[in-house]
């Protein structure tokens, strides 16, 4: 199919976005709201002022993380839907990190907080790496159930071993030398206000880890690789690619990935380690992924439209009687649309483009 | 099979069998087939020949209702049919024997032939019908085949003619065969031009769709060419020359030849001994496989697909593992450890264009300059410390594309938007432009136009001259007939024997391939068969 680069990019995408929330104002009209008066309340709530846009890029840098995480694995043809228990394991690394000294400063906390998150979801990701890669077990039967591992393991740490005086399952809050400068502080210094909002230095991470992914995968030996051998196993065997190297080194760098989240939601914003931290970040992860055609600048815009969803959704059932579950339908509709239903529009597309195109294809393609 | 029965036979019919006016179809802005006219008269065996890409197997779906055409007419026995399904074709009388059969495994040849065509909910009237029916067919067209084997235990050819018989018990007058010799040994394929033979003196019309002049010469009645979606000509038979049908695919005048000087041999490069390989099944690929190749000289390997081939290239192209010594240029290759991969062998000096180029040898969704630096991706040359060294890849590719005449000449395109012969010339690019030692090269031209497999056969020749040592397996036995200077036939993972080919035939080659080694007393088809059934239920 000869679709110019930008529409499959971001043409297509769009269209699938619009429709998806064309259906979700049908789902509100059905429940007796305003359509129009919910999508306002929504936009304005998420980008409509600092404090919106605070926490829009708060909730968009855990999905960055988890959506390259996906994607990483994604070129590799490997369906890394571990994000969620990556990211827990990478939140205990974390928070390990921050409670093992009294850090004098978060400049010195934070190096050694990137380096124990992104271990230990390595780490999480490597078992079942090494299951599919030697074993064979489908690594999304494995992931997943890693998942349930990692959230029970949290539990037994943060009512046994972590747990902090008090009644809630929780950590000891983190020494005041680990809290990340957030977003307020940061305007302030060049006089701009900038509302309080857990929006911290981490989203600056999140940018350069689009870069380095990118950097990676069409840049690097590495990444060619990665990629070779996720379009054909017997080609990389060809060419002298070991495929157990590959499912590794991909599994180690995408469960690294996941695991970075939590420098931006635990030593971010929690400042200690909680039983959930990563909400669902993981699973949307997958969305993120899948909208932004694992590609990092996809990943970067579609993370930042779901944490749009994310704080619009907030405020939409703080001023109307739309409920919490209003917005995960919206979410679902959007992932449906981007991901599942993406043929759909995708067939109709190309089709107009090659009516109205004309942009003969310079090669015949078999008959 | 040698001689052919008089041409021009029955007294002329009123109407043609099948009759085409004008059809076209398009894909996208691809036009498949353009304003295609035809006339096949009944009881005759037209051919149809045409390279890759040309629109033969198009025209065939049309006719067989797997594709709807754009415009045109289809005429049956002079009467204007419809057909927008496959349902409507056999109800016309078509039969269709598809290159890759359409079998049930693990059914039986009579359960194989019944199925789509049972005459009500009881299966046994329909079966014994079948039975009756099955073992007239034997007797009179040489169709024998035990009606209550099953389909995995026999031979290709036998699940062939299960094909042809699908189609008769159908009571189909006009059967299509695309591409059937693909897969057969040449007593095989005379075998079945005897039963389409018989076939044809039965009133029965055949449309035989190859890309193979030979059998075309052999055997047709009448030829139609195609190239580029249009019909170039239609000619009889026996007013053609396999140079003038060559000249009409290609639309230029085309070496049919190759042109090579007598190979000048100098040292062992290759020298394989009592390799021996096992499939994940645990079933031995290769038996005790001994073979030498020496510097400046082409080693063919002939024999039927699946006999072991394949499993040989891997093993020397450093994908699969294998027991036994292989060395080169004197020392010893790692055929189990840790530099037994793909990358050591290149570094040694193995280069390998592997036989399937769209699983193994290209990715078919990376650029083609991405697909240049592929397997070779660690050459400094590519690379710039930690980061590849794009800029140069896309020197290097516009070079190659430039000396082996890619089109289109554009390293941007994606390897999959190139024609079978364009892609095998990039990875032949890939392969020969590091100038190895030893070059290991399966089915070069699988899927490539003629004028492609010209150029591709010369570099090849180029390279020996240049006194390099090259392996080639292929299972179209006239490319190895013309381009080896030593023949080598493997059978069930053995090697049958070696010949040179000024002093071999294809028939004493063919007998090989069926693994027959005495080749001094006559054989006969039904040992052929039986032999090769018998190597068949082994390996099931």
């Amino acid at each position: 199919m000869s679709l110019p680069k930008w529409a499959d990019v971001v043409l297509i995408p769009l269209i699938n976005l619009l429709l998806a929330l064309f259906v979700s104002g049908l789902v509100v009209l059905l429940i007796g709201e305003d359509p129009v008066n919910a999508m306002q309340i929504m936009v304005k709530g998420a980008v409509g002022s600092t404090y919106g846009w605070g926490y829009t890029l708060f909730y968009a840098t855990n999905f960055i993380f988890t959506g390259l995480a996906v994607a990483v694995a994604f070129h590799a043809k490997l369906f890394n839907i571990g994000g969620e228990g990556q990211a827990q394991l990478g939140s205990l690394g974390v928070a390990l990190v921050c409670l093992a000294l009294p850090w004098p400063h978060w400049a010195l906390a934070l190096p050694f907080a990137i380096v124990g998150g992104a271990l230990f979801g390595a780490a999480w990701a490597a078992i079942p790496a090494y299951l599919q890669a030697r074993r064979g077990s489908h690594i999304v039967i494995t992931t997943i159930m890693f998942n349930f591992i990692a959230s029970a393991l949290l539990v037994y740490l943060l009512v046994g071993a972590l747990k902090a005086p008090g009644m809630a399952p929780e950590s000891a809050r983190f020494p005041e030398g680990t809290f990340l400068p957030n977003a307020r502080d940061i305007f302030a210094l060049v006089g701009i206000k900038f509302a309080r909002s857990p929006l911290n230095v981490s989203f600056l991470l999140g940018l350069i880890a689009c870069f380095l992914v990118w950097l990676l995968l069409w840049r690097t030996r590495l990444g060619y690789e990665i990629r070779a051998y996720g379009h054909s196993e017997p080609a990389a065997r060809y060419a002298g690619i070991a495929p157990f190297r590959i499912i590794m080194i991909t599994m180690l760098i995408s469960g690294a990935l996941a695991g970075l989240m939590a420098v931006n939601a635990v030593m971010g914003e929690q400042q200690r380690l909680l039983q959930d931290n990563v909400l669902g970040a993981g699973f949307v992860g997958i969305a993120v992924a899948l909208m932004g055609r694992s590609h990092p600048v996809g990943v970067l815009i579609a993370a930042v439209l779901f944490g749009a969803l994310y704080q619009g959704g907030a405020e939409l059932e703080f001023e109307t009687s739309v409920p919490r579950e209003m917005v995960l339908v919206i979410q679902a509709l959007v992932i449906l649309f981007t991901g599942a239903l993406d043929n759909m529009v995708r067939g109709p597309v190309t089709g107009a483009f090659l009516h109205f195109g004309r942009r003969r294809p310079k090669i015949d393609p078999a008959e | 099979m040698t001689g052919h029965s008089e041409r021009g036979r029955p007294a002329a019919p009123d109407a043609p069998a099948i009759e085409l006016k004008g059809i076209s179809k398009a894909f996208g802005t691809v036009q498949a087939n353009k304003d295609i006219s035809i006339r096949v008269m009944p009881g005759t065996i037209h051919g149809i020949i045409g390279e890759n890409g040309a629109g033969k197997s198009t025209l065939m779906s049309i006719l067989y209702g797997f594709y709807k055409a754009d415009g045109g007419d289809i005429f049956i026995a002079g009467r204007k049919t419809a057909i927008p399904d496959s349902q409507a074709a056999i109800a016309a009388g078509i039969g269709m024997v598809f290159q890759h059969f359409k079998l049930v495994e693990n059914f039986t040849v009579l359960e194989n032939v019944v199925l789509g065509a049972e005459s009500g909910a009881r299966l046994t009237p329909s079966l014994s019908k079948a039975r009756k029916l099955l073992t007239e067919l034997a007797a009179e067209y040489e169709l024998n085949v035990d009606p209550d084997a099953l389909i995995q235990d026999l031979g290709v050819g036998m699940q062939q003619r299960v094909e042809i018989l699908k189609a008769l018990y159908r009571q189909a007058d006009i059967l299509i065969l695309d591409e059937p010799t693909g897969v057969l040994t040449p007593a095989e394929a005379d075998h079945l031009f005897r039963i389409l033979e018989g076939l044809r003196a039965q009133g029965k019309t055949i449309i035989l769709i190859t890309h193979k002049l030979r059998e075309i010469m052999e055997i047709t009645d009448t030829v139609s060419v195609m190239r580029r979606g249009e019909m170039t000509a239609t000619v009889k038979t026996a007013e053609t020359s396999p140079e003038a049908l060559a000249e009409l695919m290609v639309g230029r005048k085309v070496l049919l030849r190759v042109d090579k000087a007598p190979a000048a041999p100098k040292q062992i490069v290759l020298d394989v001994e009592n390799l021996r390989v096992k499939d994940d099944k645990g079933v031995e690929r290769l038996k005790s496989v001994s073979l030498n190749v020496r510097a400046g000289e082409i080693l063919g390997i002939a024999g039927v697909a699946g006999n072991g081939q394949s499993e040989l290239l891997d093993v020397l192209g450093g994908s699969r593992e294998a027991t036994g010594r292989v060395t080169l240029n004197g020392t010893d290759l790692d055929l189990t450890g840790k530099l037994s991969d793909a990358r050591t062998r290149r570094a040694r000096g193995i280069a390998h264009v592997p036989e399937d180029r769209h699983r193994e040898g290209l990715i078919l969704d990376f650029h083609a300059w991405e697909n240049v630096a592929f397997g070779y991706h660690h050459d400094p040359k590519y690379n710039r410390g930690w980061l590849m060294d794009n800029d140069a890849l896309r020197r290097d590719t516009e070079e190659k594309i430039a000396k082996f005449d890619v089109r289109p000449a554009d390293c941007w395109q994606t390897a999959k938007n190139f024609s079978g012969g364009n892609q095998q010339k990039i990875v032949i690019a890939r392969e020969l432009e590091r100038n190895p030692d030893l070059l290991l090269v399966g089915q070069p031209t699988r899927g490539v136009d003629i004028g492609a497999i010209e150029f591709i056969h010369q570099q090849i020749v180029a390279l020996r001259d240049a006194g390099k040592a090259i392996l080639l397996v292929s299972v179209e036995l006239d490319e190895i007939m013309s381009l080896s200077d030593r023949i080598a036939v493997m059978f069930d993972g053995r090697i049958m024997g070696e010949r040179l080919p000024s002093e071999t035939t294809e028939r004493e080659l063919g007998l090989l391939m069926a693994g027959i080694t005495d080749t001094d007393t006559p054989h006969t088809v039904q040992e052929v068969e039986a032999n090769l059934a018998e190597r068949h239920g082994k390996v099931q």
